[in-house]
């Protein structure tokens, strides 16, 4: 698939298989960018979805296959692994959560781990996959779910379900509103609490979506830039030092997500005070 | 119409430029304490780095959604379509 020039090519690799219906009522995939905007919000993105159940169902088999064969007096490779990781992550969650839930620990490793799955897509190459794609007949193919926002906003729109479900399973409604509306001044206060304590809100799930999302897409960005402007010969120059950033990027993001729900739900499980 | 697009790139430049001059100097300052605390006391250099990095990452996230805004308007810029 040649583009006829850098802007094509690069236009080409950040738009996603979006599946809906046409302005002429039919059902199929968009060919284009400006086709993907006229199927609306109900379009779904067939590549995003595929990646990321792909990863989730990685990650859950791969968890599965080591808790099963477990072994204390031989470990494998991988249950070394496994533990480590999940280890990690229970010692964050030990010391960032302080109140009694068994959904957090679990909730958080499934972040962990399955954040980094998908950003780890990010390393291949960027033109491995749409190559082989295109010889199947799929015109588009983005192998980085998490560039999607729709993916990143799917995943903190639900966090910030849960922090408003657990806020008033713990706190009671009454709580949960009048944490909203008596703080951080006083009861006279009362609208200019309830802006501000409500625009806080609601900028935890909006920047958490958005972090990951903006490094992640900004990243695959530069892949796809160097692929587009350096010849071939000097791909490897480029790339590699970009490459080699990207997963510390990668791990950090995956990381941080994590840790911020953590302090999230935590935060919605005691007071203000 | 060229104006929409000059203007684009102009705000571009501008939001990647801003954020750069934010990022960088936040992530200086949050270096060099940290430096400043691992001289101080070595043995809690592990623990200080993660929480380094964990402060790196929110740091950067503003800056990084305004290249992904920049990014946005430079390849698929939404401004276009309101014109004419």
């Amino acid at each position: 698939m040649a583009a006829a020039t850098p802007a094509e090519y690069i236009s080409h690799h950040i738009q996603n298989l979006t599946f809906g219906q046409h302005a002429d009522g039919t059902w199929g995939v968009a060919h284009g960018a400006k086709e993907a905007a006229e199927m609306g919000f109900i379009a779904l993105n067939l590549d995003t979805m595929f990646w990321s159940l792909l990863t989730g169902i990685l990650f859950c088999y791969l968890f599965r296959v080591v808790a099963r064969d477990a072994s204390i007096d031989k470990p494998s490779r991988w249950q070394l692994c496994v533990e480590m990781v999940v280890e990690m992550v229970a010692g964050s969650v030990r010391d960032a959560f302080h109140g009694r839930n068994a959904l957090i620990a679990p909730l958080a490793l499934t972040i962990f781990v399955w954040i980094f799955l998908m950003n780890l897509m990010d390393l291949v190459p960027v033109d491995f996959i749409p190559f082989v794609s295109h010889l199947v007949g799929i015109e588009y193919m983005k192998m980085v779910p998490t560039t999607d926002v729709n993916a990143t906003f799917g995943m903190s729109l639900s966090i910030f379900g849960l922090m408003v479900y657990y806020g008033i399973k713990v706190k009671g409604f009454g709580g949960f509103f009048g944490e909203l509306a008596f703080h951080p001044f006083g009861k006279a206060f009362l609208p200019i609490n309830l802006v501000l304590e409500t625009v806080s809100m609601l900028a935890k799930p909006l920047s958490l979506s958005l972090r990951l999302f903006g490094n992640m897409f900004a990243g695959e960005l530069v892949f796809v830039l160097i692929a587009a402007l350096i010849p071939f010969w000097l791909q490897w120059a480029l790339s590699v030092p970009w490459a080699i950033f990207h997963i510390l990027v990668i791990t950090l993001q995956a990381y941080i997500f994590m840790m911020l729900t953590i302090v999230y739900l935590g935060q919605s499980h005691e007071s203000h005070d | 119409m060229e104006s929409v697009v000059a203007f684009s790139a102009l705000a571009a430049g501008i939001m990647i430029g801003l954020g750069a001059l934010g990022a960088g100097v936040g992530i200086g300052i949050l270096g060099s304490k940290f430096l400043e605390g691992a001289a101080r006391q070595p043995e809690l250099v592990p623990m200080l780095q993660a929480r380094m990095f964990l402060m790196l990452g929110l740091t950067d996230a503003v800056p990084i959604i305004a290249i992904a805004f920049a990014a946005l308007l430079m390849f698929a810029n939404p401004f276009l379509g309101q014109v004419g």
